[in-house]
């Protein structure tokens, strides 16, 4: 039972990253139609940001600062590094394919990530960074509940998803902003035609999409502790296919998946094996692909003609 | 500004006035008299040559990496060139056929097929997965398809990776299909019709003449009815499935031909590297496989095998630093050509970018002499660079880095720039290149590959989404 518990806060705990990822995706795909295929590597390099400024800090064994705004201030420069990253690849490799064929954007992405990849293996090389937490927070401080024991870390990096997700719904159900970005995902020209500024959301809805990949690659530094160029892409695999199986377009759909996604896969390498994780979740995927192509969430798609 | 979304007319028009306009027309022109059928036989001619030129075997085994992509970009050219289909899994394909013909002729499970046998075993197989996994295609469109695929993908490469201790019920011994990490050595060469293929070079010319015979048989596919069908339901599959074209089936069709080109190819490869292994079917393989298609133009036979010729020839090329240098310089030269126009204001460019050089040169040399001090490294060229490119000798990867940075900061703002203010933009853009180049990427010539992949990709598709030598396509926009 507390082997179970325990599997079901690692599952949580990667879910609420996955779900960060999956929301970008998400984003993006509803309004522009567009597979980020570089979403993953912004998220790396929010996690190489994150970590670049802990050191400049003085690192985690010898913090300039105490604790609380350290990590206040790693979490929004690895944001909003991201989030400029993020705007940067809109303006310059998709921005002029917006009325190109559908195939040109998605190899474009591929590109970009190809690039970023290259580039971080170049810049940073290829050795692991640690953001060695447990030296700033003890793995031991927590809470303890009878056999069961979460970290302070899990914690922070679950409560500060749900803060970021809460934040963002609130952001899209109430603001102008995110009512014109609801409109530009219902239907870009009559958007444009109701005065609503299409280029302005689509760079908003970028940088808030990489904005939240560069807050789940800090948490990932902060709880896994491992940075490395290729972390990018396993993790965007799973964030999109996270944001497919609640429903591409649907923020809702993008958190649920995530949870969906990091359950799985922390259950299925507690209880049946680890070599198998990645396959059943794209076992998963392929599934929910083929039986509900719209997500669990998503509502169908009509073809119009 | 890219030909998309125009009037058909237009853009066969604009096509035809940027075709005989420049430097390169009377070329263009003279290369277009020209027949397909002469081209095809010339260029055979030239490839059939190529192994009595050198005697390096190295050399020989580059050409039979370009015949492997040439290949492997055929057979994607018919599922995403034609059909329009966004398969990013072709490469199990690939993987599927190595690992398929590994099976049939090598020591792991003990059997030893004839060549004759085992190819159309291995072509047949593949072609039969390629149906299956085209089956997704029926529901899925677009981006949906592309990850799906995607996924097919990865899991080819985890199942390679995992599947050597099979625990199966009836066995006392776990069974190994895949040799894991350490993938299947020791497979048989090929033995067609009593000819044993024992050297590089007789496998380079069984890839030629597959080659030929495949190119030949896309060309006439191409106009034929299933050609037309395709391209039909790639422009609008609605449209093409009230004209009766039945467009699932030939979705599945697309598939499983390029699944068969593809298994076939990979049964070769598997034969002259006497081996296979999970890392030969990544994803860096399939990138490279688009960035040919994609540079030659997707849906073009002669561009495909273009693009395979330049992508699988250029990382070789890379390998050596002194080969890499002149390549490099060169495509410089050949980016100014391309972009400045006329002849005279490319002139100034050039002497400007030649003038700056030294400039800069003289000026740190005065400042912090310890800043020129590194000597790129021999040859002819390095002489020559020497004292135009700064190369300092401490701090040499944190210099690199940062001007790696600027230089991308560089390009994009250069894309953004028109007429004299990216003229004069250009000109130290050029030297930060070299100097990007000279403290950092000549020594990393697999990280420098990827770079010039992913860029190649995205500035291909805000350019020239049609490749080198593809049409351009017309789409409405929604």
């Amino acid at each position: 039972m507390d082997f179970f518990v325990q599997q079901l806060v690692n599952g949580v705990t990667l879910g609420s990253v996955y779900a960060l990822i999956a929301l970008g995706y998400s984003m993006v795909y509803g309004i522009l139609k567009l597979l980020n295929f570089a979403h993953g590597e912004v998220y790396m390099f929010g996690a190489f940001i994150g970590y670049f400024v802990l050191t400049a800090l003085g690192g985690a064994d010898s913090p300039m600062l105490p604790v609380a705004p350290l990590l206040i201030l790693v979490f929004l420069a690895g944001m909003l590094g991201a989030g400029l990253l993020g705007v940067v690849i809109e303006r310059f490799a998709y921005r002029p394919l917006r009325n190109a064929p559908r195939i040109a954007p998605l190899i474009s992405a591929i590109g970009v990530s190809f690039f970023l990849q290259a580039s971080a293996l170049l810049l940073f090389s290829a050795q692991f960074r640690t953001y060695d937490t447990p030296q700033l927070i003890p793995f031991s401080t927590g809470i303890e509940w009878g056999p069961l024991r979460i970290s302070l870390v899990r914690i922070l990096v679950i409560g500060s998803a749900v803060f970021l997700m809460i934040a963002l719904t609130l952001l899209v159900s109430r603001t102008r902003l995110g009512k014109a970005m609801r409109a530009t995902s219902y239907d870009r020209e009559a958007a444009a035609m109701m005065g609503v500024d299409v280029d302005r959301v689509i760079v908003a809805t970028f940088l808030i999409g990489s904005v939240l990949a560069g807050a789940a690659g800090v948490m990932v530094g902060l709880v896994f502790e491992r940075v490395f160029h290729f972390m990018g892409f396993v993790a965007g695999l799973k964030g999109f296919t996270a944001a497919v199986i609640g429903g591409i377009g649907n923020i809702p759909g993008a958190m649920l998946g995530g949870l969906v996604i990091g359950l799985a896969e922390a259950f299925t390498a507690s209880y049946i094996s680890s070599t198998f994780q990645n396959l059943i979740v794209f076992g998963i995927l392929i599934v929910v692909m083929l039986v509900r192509p719209t997500g669990i969430l998503g509502s169908p798609v009509l073809t119009k003609v | 500004m890219p030909r998309i979304g125009t009037d058909e007319w237009v853009s066969e028009q604009e096509l035809r006035t940027e075709y005989y306009t420049g430097l390169t027309a009377p070329a263009r022109r003279a290369f277009d008299r020209v027949g397909p059928g002469p081209r095809f036989f010339a260029f055979l001619g030239i490839c059939a040559l190529f192994p009595f030129l050198t005697d390096s075997a190295f050399h020989i085994r580059i050409g039979v990496n370009v015949m492997l992509f040439a290949l492997l970009a055929l057979g994607l050219n018919i599922v995403v060139g034609w059909a329009g289909l966004l398969d990013l899994g072709y490469v199990a394909f690939y993987g599927f056929g190595a690992y398929m013909y590994a099976w049939v002729s090598s020591d792991q499970f003990d059997i030893h097929l004839p060549t004759e046998l085992a190819i159309p075993l291995v072509v047949a197989a593949s072609a039969l997965l390629g149906l299956l996994l085209g089956l997704p295609s029926w529901r899925l469109v677009g981006d949906y398809l592309a990850i799906t695929t995607l996924f097919f993908a990865q899991i080819f490469v985890e199942l390679t990776l995992n599947l050597d201790r099979i625990n199966l019920p009836w066995r006392d011994e776990p069974l190994n299909l895949t040799g894991g990490p350490n993938g299947i050595p020791g497979i048989d060469r090929m033995e067609i019709f009593g000819l044993q293929l024992s050297d590089v070079r007789d496998y380079y010319f069984l890839l030629l003449i597959l080659l030929a015979l495949i190119a030949v048989g896309l060309f006439y596919l191409n106009d034929s009815r299933t050609g037309r069908g395709w391209r039909a339901s790639r422009e609008d599959p609605l449209a093409a499935e009230l004209m009766t074209t039945p467009v699932n089936r030939l979705k599945l069709l697309a598939f499983a031909m390029g699944a068969a080109i593809a298994g076939l190819t990979g049964s070769i490869f598997a034969a002259v590297q006497t081996g296979v292994f999970p890392q030969n079917f990544e994803v860096v393989l399939l990138i490279m496989i688009y960035a040919a298609l994609i540079l030659g133009g997707a849906g073009s036979i002669s561009g495909a095998v273009l693009g395979a010729i330049v992508v699988a020839s250029v990382p070789e090329i890379l390998r050596t630093p002194e080969n890499a240098r002149w390549l490099f310089y060169g495509a410089l030269v050949a980016v100014l050509v391309a972009t400045v126009r006329p002849w005279r204001r490319l002139a100034v460019v050039a002497g400007a970018i030649v003038a700056f050089g030294f400039v800069v040169h003289g000026l740190v040399a005065w400042i912090w002499p310890a800043g020129v001090e590194g000597e790129p490294a021999g040859g002819t060229l390095g002489g020559l660079l020497d004292s135009w490119v700064i190369l300092p000798v401490e701090n040499q990867e944190l210099l690199g880095n940062l001007a790696f940075v600027l230089l991308v900061a560089a390009a994009l703002t250069l894309t953004q720039l028109r007429g004299d203010a990216r003229t004069i933009l250009l000109i130290p853009t050029i030297y930060l290149a070299a100097f990007v180049w000279e403290t950092r990427l000549i020594e990393q010539p697999s990280v420098t590959r990827q770079l010039l992949f992913g860029a190649i990709l995205v500035a291909m598709m805000t350019m020239r989404p049609q490749g080198l030598l593809g049409s351009p396509r017309v789409e409405n926009p929604i």
